[in-house]
């Protein structure tokens, strides 16, 4: 028997980016608030000092601010024709686990998506026609718009202390910024970081070349830094351990770094660890959340009433917790009916090593967002007539810091082990750098997220089943950005330069970003989304799901900006509307 | 014996680990309680015992580790080899603890045949898959009336993990050879590479071959020095050995 505690206002069901932001936002409207965070309190000090922050084994390697697969994993398969099997230790993509969440070993980078992004469907069929779309992809319309997104967006750049260069302000064009960006209402908070060597390069060949190179919008601070709630970073020392790794200097936007020091404080917010989430529990007619059940550290089970429920774990517990729940049609790809599942996407990256002879990079001294970057081959900002795909990516010279055991790369024709490997790498690792591409994935009607039939997680409880692969429209846009990324490195004057494209169907060992999005979309049309455009639940209004579980489809950018500016455009719609109209939806179908 | 580089935090982080668990084992309710923050209950990370001899390896799996280990990064002018760097005692050592047990890992059944894209599929943990496939990989060659591995030439040594790299040599039901090499070429990088702190990359030996310069802190002097080398030399989490009092 449940141990039933006192009802809330609301409770959020995991505790990183889009909790944190969430609870801080309804805690300032004066509503007592609850979020129960499976994983462990984590903080500088105690967990990631920059005494031994800059392990790479421990952190990267033995995954330890990462979410632990023997409690909990998915299964993966390409194909609906195959059997899943567990993804036994983390790769592809990297979950995270506890306070904070994924968002404690990010990068920082911090992009809008286009304002043809967010018209997917409606804008390629404008501009290209019919033929473009083919009919097994799904793309679909956000149902918000840039301009409803701007102010936002701002939100979150300001919180994190972004550095950057605006390259569109109010529609004006400016010099040194990204010219191919949507109009943003003032500039970035905080210069950009200082460039070292290797992306000045690649700026320069990309400017010869006739592209537009701009600094990367950063949430590593280039100088001290006090945001809008009056919690402040300090400046990036570069240390060169963003990525996979914890920031022991407070430069890094987290929600460590941001919003705890303030949130942690209101006696009207309350955070439990340790603690997880078993369902979302619903009145009898289905048509309300009653709250959550979960289990303390000690295997109790706990009741947690509440008025609202808002989902804020990453988009796989997201979409697991709603099947677990029973919320919602799962999706199926034989009729392509259903909502809870529908549209899982993912990113396809590529690169291009340069080996100098005659030039000392020093790749170690970096940060997670620092480098110079093209947006000339993004979304639509191009022609792609003729080209056989849409859809684009960033392509850039990234100095996030060469550590040793992940980053010692060889040129064509050399071993991965043996004398010749080790003759290579003491010649090559000062005098190499990658550019890199980040690529679109378009939804397509056989990449899904459901439950699996035989694998469970240490509570017995049925694993996530994910069935994905890259599409044609994905490896001709990236063998695409590749050859593009292959041009700007060769005119970087170096000694040899060597593609490493994206070959074949997905591939869950090698890393490539933990980008997953989709799985319960937000939409116009309860048919075809999960949610309405202010991440409501159609069928369960008073239920909210946040994070990148609302993307129709995967952009060429990093998700984090726009999982941000959708959490503070839903936050908004709820302080605004939604408590003032008696927990109604905020959308009439 | 080298100058051990990582005694000072070593016995600091052996004494401080005790205490460190509570605070990531407690479940914990905060109501206004600001940041939490507990004096000397940082998580310092866990030095490896170099005076021991192997604690994981039989005399069988040392051989076959060490002699694999020597090939994978020989000795040469260039730079340490990987039994100079002290990878096998690194591989024993990981092996011996959590990752060896593949304690974060999902190891439960059932255990399927892995399509190409779908990772690592074996039942074993690493420890155990080193078990087997070095069993595996000893009773292949003395079926051939061969010399066991330690004691073959470095070409043949070569040629036979070559071919185990490119699944030419089946091992059996239990053990994946491919899968095998793919876990120890990684492991290796691993010791080669990882901080001394764990064992391997004795001395920073391997990171003053390629240049990188360690557990650094603070690099904003060198961000805008464009082409020039880098002069500072390497260090661990545990300091460097001529921080080490001589005697």
């Amino acid at each position: 028997m449940a141990t039933k505690l006192p009802s809330v206002d609301a409770v959020l069901v995991g505790f990183g980016w889009t909790g944190a932001i969430m609870a801080q936002e309804l805690t300032e409207a004066g509503l007592n608030v609850v979020a129960i965070e499976r994983g462990d309190w984590r903080d500088t000090p105690t967990d990631f000092s920059p005494a031994y922050a800059q392990d790479e084994l421990r952190y990267y390697w033995r995954h330890e601010l990462f979410q632990r697969l023997n409690h909990d994993t998915l299964t993966i398969r390409n194909r609906t024709n195959q059997t899943a099997l567990p993804m036994r230790q983390l790769g592809s993509f990297l979950l995270g686990s506890g306070v904070g969440g994924a968002g404690v070993h990010w990068n920082g980078q911090v992009w809008r998506f286009l304002p043809s992004d967010l018209k997917a469907r409606s804008h390629n069929l404008d501009r290209y026609g019919k033929a473009a779309i083919p009919a097994e992809m799904t793309i679909q319309d956000y149902p918000v718009s840039y301009d409803d997104l701007e102010p936002h967006y701002d939100k979150f750049e300001y919180l994190c202390g972004v550095s950057g260069k605006a390259g569109n302000l109010k529609g004006v064009i400016q010099p040194g910024g990204d010219p191919f960006e949507g109009p943003r209402q003032r500039e970035y908070p905080n210069p950009p970081l200082d460039m070292p060597y290797a992306p000045t390069l690649f700026g320069k060949a990309a400017a010869e070349l006739g592209r537009h190179p701009f600094p990367h919008p950063a949430a590593n601070a280039s100088r001290a830094y006090t945001n809008p709630l009056g919690v402040q970073l300090g400046p990036c020392t570069y240390c060169g351990f963003c990525e996979k790794y914890a920031c022991g200097n407070y430069s890094k936007a987290t929600a460590q770094t941001t919003i705890l020091p303030v949130l942690m404080r209101r006696k009207t917010f309350t955070l439990r660890t340790n603690c997880e989430v078993t369902k979302i529990n619903l009145s009898a007619d289905g048509k309300t959340a009653t709250g959550v059940t979960y289990l303390d550290e000690t295997g109790q089970e706990i009741e947690q009433p509440a008025e609202m429920v808002i989902l804020s774990a990453y988009i796989l517990h997201n979409v697991r917790l709603l099947l677990l729940s029973g919320i919602g049609k799962p999706y199926d790809p034989a009729t392509g009916e259903g909502v809870v599942g529908r549209n899982y996407a993912y990113q396809i990256t590529s690169s291009v090593n340069v080996f100098f002879d005659d030039k000392i990079l020093n790749p170690f001294v970096g940060a997670g967002a620092l480098g110079t970057m093209i947006n000339d081959f993004n979304g639509d900002n191009f022609d792609h007539s003729g080209l056989g795909f849409i859809g684009g990516g960033y392509v850039g010279l990234m100095q996030t810091g060469a550590r040793p055991i992940e980053t010692h790369p060889v040129p064509t024709g050399t071993p991965s082990w043996g004398a010749d490997w080790k003759t290579a790498i003491a010649r090559d690792y000062l005098k190499t750098t990658t550019v890199s591409t980040h690529g679109a994935v378009m939804a397509h009607r056989g990449n899904y997220l459901d439950l699996d039939p035989t694998y469970r997680d240490a509570l017995g409880r049925p694993l996530l089943r994910m069935t994905f692969d890259f599409t044609d429209n994905e490896h001709r846009m990236s063998d695409y950005l590749t050859d593009r990324a292959s041009e700007i490195a060769s005119a970087m004057g170096g000694r040899e330069i060597k593609a490493n494209p994206r070959k074949g169907s997905w591939d869950v060992v090698p890393y490539q970003t933990t980008h997953n999005t989709g799985g319960a979309i937000m939409g116009d049309d309860p048919k075809t989304s999960f949610t309405n455009k202010y991440l409501q639940s159609w069928d369960v209004p008073n239920l909210f799901v946040l994070g990148a579980t609302a993307f129709p489809q995967q952009s060429g950018y990093n998700p984090t900006g726009t999982v941000a500016a959708l959490t503070y455009y839903a936050a908004d719609a709820i302080k605004s509307r939604y408590l003032k109209a008696s927990h109604q939806p905020l959308v009439q179908t | 014996m080298p100058h051990n580089p990582v005694d000072r935090r070593a016995v600091l982080g052996l004494g401080l680990l005790a205490c460190a668990a509570p605070l990531t084992s407690s479940a914990a309710q905060l109501t206004g309680a600001g940041m939490v923050w507990r004096a000397n209950q940082s998580a310092w990370p866990t030095a490896t015992d170099l005076r021991a001899s192997y604690v994981y390896f039989t005399a069988d799996e040392a051989a076959f580790v060490e002699a694999a280990c020597a090939r994978i990064v020989p000795a040469d002018a260039t730079g340490p080899s990987a039994v100079e760097a002290g990878v096998p005692l690194f591989l024993d050592r990981q092996l011996a603890g959590d990752y060896g047990k593949g304690a974060r890992w999902y190891m439960q059944g059932p255990f399927g045949k892995n399509t190409g894209t779908q990772g690592y599929q074996s039942q074993y943990p690493p420890a155990g898959l080193y078990r087997v496939a070095i069993k595996a990989i000893g009773d292949h060659l003395s079926r051939d009336n061969g010399a066991p591995f330690h004691k073959r030439p470095a070409a043949e040594q070569d040629a036979f993990l070559k071919d185990l790299s490119a699944g030419k040599v089946d091992l059996g039901a239990d053990a994946d050879g491919k899968a095998y090499f793919t876990l120890l070429l990684q492991n290796v990088m691993e010791g080669y590479f990882s901080d001394p702190i764990y064992g391997g990359n004795r001395d920073l030996s391997a990171w003053k071959m390629i240049g990188f310069s360690g557990a650094r802190y603070d690099q904003r002097p060198y961000v805008l020095a464009y082409g020039k080398p880098y002069p500072l030399p390497p260090v661990g989490i545990g300091g460097r050995p001529a921080w080490s009092v001589k005697g």
